[in-house]
């Protein structure tokens, strides 16, 4: 087989490889000569890009203030321990609005008139959710309910941003799973149900399992959204990876902090990314070698 | 005493279907007695499909009543899940659950529905996919087996539940050629032992071996129903010799 994590089938499966087209195998000198090209043409792209960038009369002022070494390894450690914090609110969101989003699609796919009350509160409440901006919602939730002051009530913002993010997120989960649900062709569910299962028993040994395979890339794709927006809560006064830097921008006067949270994303991120394309791209091979 | 009738094992009265404005099914009467393999025959929409799908409650019914070794299933208030149970059924396109292993297929309703623990349902499942000489694919995904053996599995899926009523929708026609007869010499095996059967089929030869008597649809009335050896050597409605006319011009029976 050839080789090489640079191989244009590799780049395809990654997600970068260009669009997917009629994929012809490369004879292997043209294989090395396509690899070149891209090589060549990538380094020539980003070396203007980056002469145009530091020749500009500014630059040196602006490499000390954005792209400060010194204060970018010195800060490294302290925003990477704040992103601690970023990590167990999403680890927990994640679980959370897996759960919360399941429910909702579910009660909005309950059939039939008596339902109709719960499928009415199912889609108001993620047309709601996925109107209002979620920085709105996390002040609102994480200012306002402990500003109540009821008595038993935490006034944590970690909790209340957690809530926040949960709450937003599984609206647009739920909608990934209804379609997921929705994809499962309804012979699935009359061989279920013709067994003797009741519709939940259908939902749950056959239709969920088949739409949860079919989603996980889109899920994936919205928990990229949700570990960015962990940030959001830092306008509540959590000390998290934001927050962190904004402490170090101020002490150094020097916006590199800002620089290392984005670090941060890009590491965690980018994995996560690949692997999304990596799932879409198995499962399109498999579906292609089925039929 | 009367001298005893064989009690019906199905029983249909007045059955009325409609999608929309199109009436699908126009008023069907037909008994079926213990024991009995009745074939449906008749040109595609003439209704056996749905007729099929009604008996499940796959479809709810606009009018007439369905009745069940006694009991009237399409009354007010039955417990739907509790009837499936008895009827089952076996599609065109198999249908099998294709995230699961083909034990899990067979074994799913009896553990869930049934309450049977895992490995009693599972050595059952081994059993019958036994029967069907499949038992070794037990552990197989359905996409790796042929369409003739899901089609098979599919069958042993509906028989673990035990049903008093097996209705088979033109199980044969989504296979290669090569493929029906195993799939037709199973069924003729399930009558032999005498499964109760409502068969939706193209396959004339077949209806004609295996059937009581056929049935011949046409625009979602029964037109005429009658042994096999006089439903297709001396069929008394004209629409009926105009449809056998046509099935024997494309050279299936």
């Amino acid at each position: 087989m050839t080789g090489g994590p640079l191989d244009p089938g590799h780049l395809i499966d990654l997600g970068i490889g260009g669009p997917r087209r009629i994929r012809r195998r490369l004879p292997p000198g043209e294989a090395v000569r396509s690899t070149l090209i891209a090589l060549v043409s990538t380094a020539v792209v980003f070396g203007l890009l980056a002469i145009a960038v530091t020749s500009s009369p500014n630059w040196a002022d602006v490499q000390d203030k954005f792209f400060n070494g010194a204060i970018f390894s010195r800060s490294l450690p302290k925003i990477v321990e704040a992103f601690g914090t970023n990590v167990a609110m999403f680890l927990i969101a994640e679980v959370l609005t897996l759960i919360l989003g399941l429910v909702l699609a579910i009660l909005r796919g309950l059939p039939g008139p008596v339902f109709f009350p719960l499928r009415l509160i199912a889609t108001v409440y993620v047309d709601f959710f996925r109107a209002v901006p979620g920085l709105l919602i996390v002040a609102l939730l994480g200012f306002g309910i402990p500003g109540l002051g009821i008595e038993g009530v935490p006034g944590d913002p970690f909790l209340w941003g957690l809530v926040a993010l949960t709450l937003v997120y599984a609206a647009y989960v739920s909608e990934v799973y209804r379609a997921g649900i929705e994809s499962v062709h309804w012979s699935q569910e009359a061989a279920a149900r013709s067994l003797g299962l009741n519709r939940l028993q259908a939902l749950r040994y056959v239709i969920v399992p088949q739409a949860v395979r079919r989603v996980i890339p889109p899920l994936l794709n919205d928990f990229i959204g949700l570990q960015k927006d962990t940030v959001l809560v830092s306008t509540l006064g959590v000390v998290e990876i934001f927050r962190e830097s904004q402490i170090l921008k101020q002490a150094a006067f020097n916006f590199t902090p800002y620089l290392d949270v984005a670090l941060v994303f890009v590491v965690i991120t980018i994995p996560l990314a690949r692997l999304t394309d990596w799932l879409v791209a198995r499962d399109r091979a498999r579906h292609a070698s089925n039929r | 005493m009367t001298a005893s009738v064989p009690r019906a094992a199905l029983g249909i009265e007045g059955l009325h279907k409609s999608f929309g404005d199109l009436e699908v099914l126009r008023g069907i009467d037909l008994d079926l007695a213990e024991h009995e393999v009745v074939c449906l025959i008749g040109s595609s929409g003439s209704g056996k499909s749905t007729l099929l799908r009604c008996i499940n409650l796959l479809e709810p019914i606009d009018a007439g009543r369905i009745v069940v070794e006694g009991d009237e299933i399409t009354a007010t208030g039955v417990d739907v899940d509790r009837i499936r149970r008895r009827i089952g059924i076996v599609f065109q396109a198999f249908n099998l659950f294709p995230h699961m292993s083909v034990l899990a297929n067979v074994s799913l309703a009896p553990r869930k529905v049934l309450g049977l623990g895992r490995a009693e349902a599972e050595a059952r499942a081994t059993e019958l996919l036994d029967r069907i000489g499949l038992a070794d694919k037990r552990n197989d995904y359905p996409d790796r087996l042929s369409g003739g053996q899901q089609q098979r599995v599919a069958i042993v899926r509906a028989l673990a539940m035990q049903p008093d009523l097996l209705l088979l929708d033109e199980i044969t026609s989504a296979l290669d050629p090569e493929l029906v007869a195993e799939v037709l010499n199973l069924i003729r095996e399930l009558a032999g032992n005498g499964m109760t059967m409502l068969i939706a089929t193209h396959e004339m030869g077949f209806a004609r071996e295996i059937a009581n008597r056929v049935c011949f649809l046409d625009a979602g009335r029964i037109l005429e129903i009658a042994p096999p050896a006089e439903m297709f050597s001396a069929p008394r409605e004209e629409r009926t010799r105009q449809f056998l006319q046509r099935v024997i011009d494309a050279g299936r029976l």
